[in-house]
């Protein structure tokens, strides 16, 4: 363990609450999320929601384009502020952290998936999956000993110093898990992960998200497969920037 | 972050693009190489001429009549050897006080006419400059108490009056005066454009005849140390201007000389530099440009990065050492260049180059100080990109 890993910290999770009941990893009370434009006119992506996500959930966001479920999930992700509203992850306002703080957030409590992989092109897969672990300050020789056991996780030990364009779309999907992993985060977001995949690479994937969540860590994804979707516990159906029902 | 870890990122994004890390570092190659050659050439003349003015000889006071300066008129000398007694006696050791009168003549050898800068003095002459004999003898007291009609040729005049020959005892004529040579002075150059090889010494006494007048241009004091250059300067002058209430003596030292030098070419360096500086400067530019460049191909890169839990500061931090480094590199490279540069300069011409510590030190500094300043900007843009906004550009 590196000298200030999860040494106390805003993202230290799971203490009891006031309540005695464990800390959700997401509390989200009225969010509301507009942009904008360039002409001056406002476009509303999120017009109010609430939810709760429990530590080790598996939820599903799905709903029609353009309904607001990508920028949901980068308020819950802590790279967007909301506009108004209240979100707590693992207990913390996220109003109260500054960018350094949402950074470090983010990096200690969260593990993102993104539908087009963004892995380093030029890079390592075992570069790529030990980014995270660079700034939270980790020696080289532990990142490099902790993205391998990542991989070897994500069942591509044999494939480490490979680059993202000597990998199929599958492999590079688990590169990007196993990277999301690495930091040990308590919620993964995965942003239509199965999105870029076929059939076959996407089950691939799914299942791995499955074996990572009943190990303990929360998984939230945005898909709009309902295949998909039904493998998850919990569907959230989002309509024009709200919750049209949470099942 | 670790500034290690920023480090090895910095070197490897230059790596992948290297055609273009090489030509942003060309410009700061080019203004750092510059900047060390110029300074070099700019201090090697300084030297050269501080090297001629102590070639004169050590702690000389040369006191002539009138304002000494730029644009100052010249005065007609009103002194005389009976100044230069005075003067003797105002310094105590009549060896270290030697005068000079001055006249350009002809010099002829048979068929062979050499114009010549005579130089009438007497036997302290050696004990004040520095002027080793190659052949021969230096004056004495008797050739100029009798007025004797001997002198002492420069070596470039030697050469060219008798060639190989051995000049001594043979005789020349200046103005259809016959004289025999007893010396021949050591090659020594040329100071302020005097050159002194050209001289022809004699007694003051004979010189004065020759030319017709009873007076001298000027008196030379060698002081005993560097520090009695000052109190000796001013002694002297406040002697003369005693002797001649009203008018206006001036005793210049080899110090202030290569002060008033010193500073003329200091300035004329540092004009240089700066000119070299402004294309070290375009090279800025340069950099600063790729770097815009660099951060808007990267956009997504630095999404990610930021995503992943890099602060604001991370990725400032690993874009500005980018810059620095592009800099600092192009920076040493430019000072290898401009050292071998400024040898080879040296070697295969007559300009002087004489490389100073403190340019290098300063090229180094000032392309680290480019880097950093140039790189701020195209840094800090890549450190506020929203990272869904980056995330999201292609
Ligand atoms: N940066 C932005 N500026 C302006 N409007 C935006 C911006 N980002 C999103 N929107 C708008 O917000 C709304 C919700 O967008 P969002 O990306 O969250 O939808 P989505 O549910 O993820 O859609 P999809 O299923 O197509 O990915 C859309 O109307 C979109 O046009
Ligand atoms: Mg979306």
């Amino acid at each position: 363990m590196s000298r200030d890993e999860r040494a106390g910290g805003p993202a230290t999770a799971a203490t009891p609450g006031a309540t005695g009941a464990p800390v959700p990893a997401f509390e989200a009370i009225s969010l509301t999320r507009s942009y904008r434009l360039d002409g001056g006119v406002l476009v509303d992506a999120l017009r109010g929601v609430s939810l709760r996500i429990g530590q080790g959930e598996f939820a599903a966001i799905v709903g029609p384009s353009g309904s607001g479920k990508s920028t949901l999930m980068h308020l819950l992700g802590c790279l967007d502020r909301p506009t108004s509203g209240t979100l707590r992850v693992n207990g913390v306002d996220v109003a109260t952290l500054d960018d350094a703080g949402l950074a470090d957030l983010r990096n200690r409590t969260i593990g993102f998936v993104f539908q087009s992989f963004h892995l380093l092109a030029r890079t390592s897969a075992l570069d790529n999956v030990a980014l995270p672990l660079v700034y939270r300050g980790v020696s080289r020789a532990e990142r490099r000993e902790r993205a391998r056991a990542a991989l070897e996780a994500v069942g591509l030990g044999h494939r480490l110093t490979h680059r993202p364009s000597q990998m199929s779309g599958g492999e590079q999907q688990r590169v990007a898990i196993a990277r999301a992993l690495v930091g040990d985060p308590r919620v993964l977001l995965a942003d239509e992960p199965t999105g870029n995949l076929d059939t076959r690479n996407g089950e691939e994937v799914m299942g791995l998200l499955e074996r990572l969540n009943a190990g303990g860590v929360a998984v939230v994804l945005v898909t709009h497969d309902a295949e998909v979707a039904a493998r998850a516990r919990r569907q959230i159906r989002v309509r024009d920037g709200r919750i049209e029902r949470d099942t | 972050m670790r500034t290690a870890e920023a480090l090895r990122m910095a070197v490897e994004a230059l790596r992948v693009n290297r055609l273009r890390s090489m030509l942003t570092m060309l410009g700061v190659i080019i203004g750092v190489l510059s900047v060390v050659i110029l300074v070099a050439i700019g201090t090697g003349a300084k030297n050269a001429v501080e090297k001629e003015i102590a070639g004169l000889g050590s702690n000389i006071i040369l006191v002539v009549p009138g304002q000494v300066g730029l644009g100052a008129a010249p005065t007609q000398s009103r002194l005389d050897l009976a100044d230069v007694a005075y003067v003797r006696r105002v310094v105590g050791d009549p060896s270290k006080v030697t005068v000079a009168v001055n006249s350009g003549e002809p010099v002829r050898v048979g068929r062979v006419e050499v114009f010549a800068t005579l130089t009438g003095t007497d036997e302290n002459m050696p004990h004040v400059f520095d002027r080793p004999l190659r052949r021969g003898r230096y004056l004495t007291e008797t050739d100029v108490d009798t007025r004797r009609r001997v002198v002492i040729l420069g070596s470039e005049v030697a050469a060219k009056l008798f060639g190989d020959v051995d000049p001594i005892g043979r005789q020349v004529t200046i103005a259809g005066v016959r004289f025999r040579v007893i010396g021949v002075y050591e090659t020594v150059g040329s100071t302020f454009g005097v050159a002194r090889d050209q001289e022809v010494h004699l007694p003051v006494t004979t010189a004065q005849r020759l030319i017709g007048l009873p007076r001298i241009n000027g008196i030379a004091v060698g002081a005993s140390g560097p520090d009695e250059i000052e109190p000796l300067r001013r002694r002297v002058v406040a002697a003369l201007d005693a002797r001649y209430p009203g008018e206006t003596f001036s005793a210049v030292t080899q110090t202030q000389l290569l002060g008033t030098i010193g500073t003329v070419l200091g300035m004329l360096t540092g004009v240089l530099a700066a000119i070299a500086g402004i294309s070290l400067l375009v090279g800025g530019v340069g950099v600063s440009n790729i770097m815009l460049v660099s951060v808007r191909e990267r956009t997504k890169e630095i999404g990610l990065r930021k995503a992943l839990g890099a602060r604001g500061r991370d990725i400032l931090g690993q874009f500005l050492i980018e810059a620095v480094l592009l800099t600092t590199i192009g920076g040493v490279i430019g000072i290898l260049t401009g050292v071998g540069g400024a040898l080879l300069i040296q070697a295969v011409s007559p300009v002087p180059a004489s490389i100073t510590w403190w340019s290098i030190v300063l090229a180094f500094g000032v392309s680290a100080a480019v880097g950093v300043f140039f790189g701020v900007a195209p840094a800090r843009r890549a450190a506020r990109l929203d990272p869904v906004v980056a995330l999201r550009t292609d």
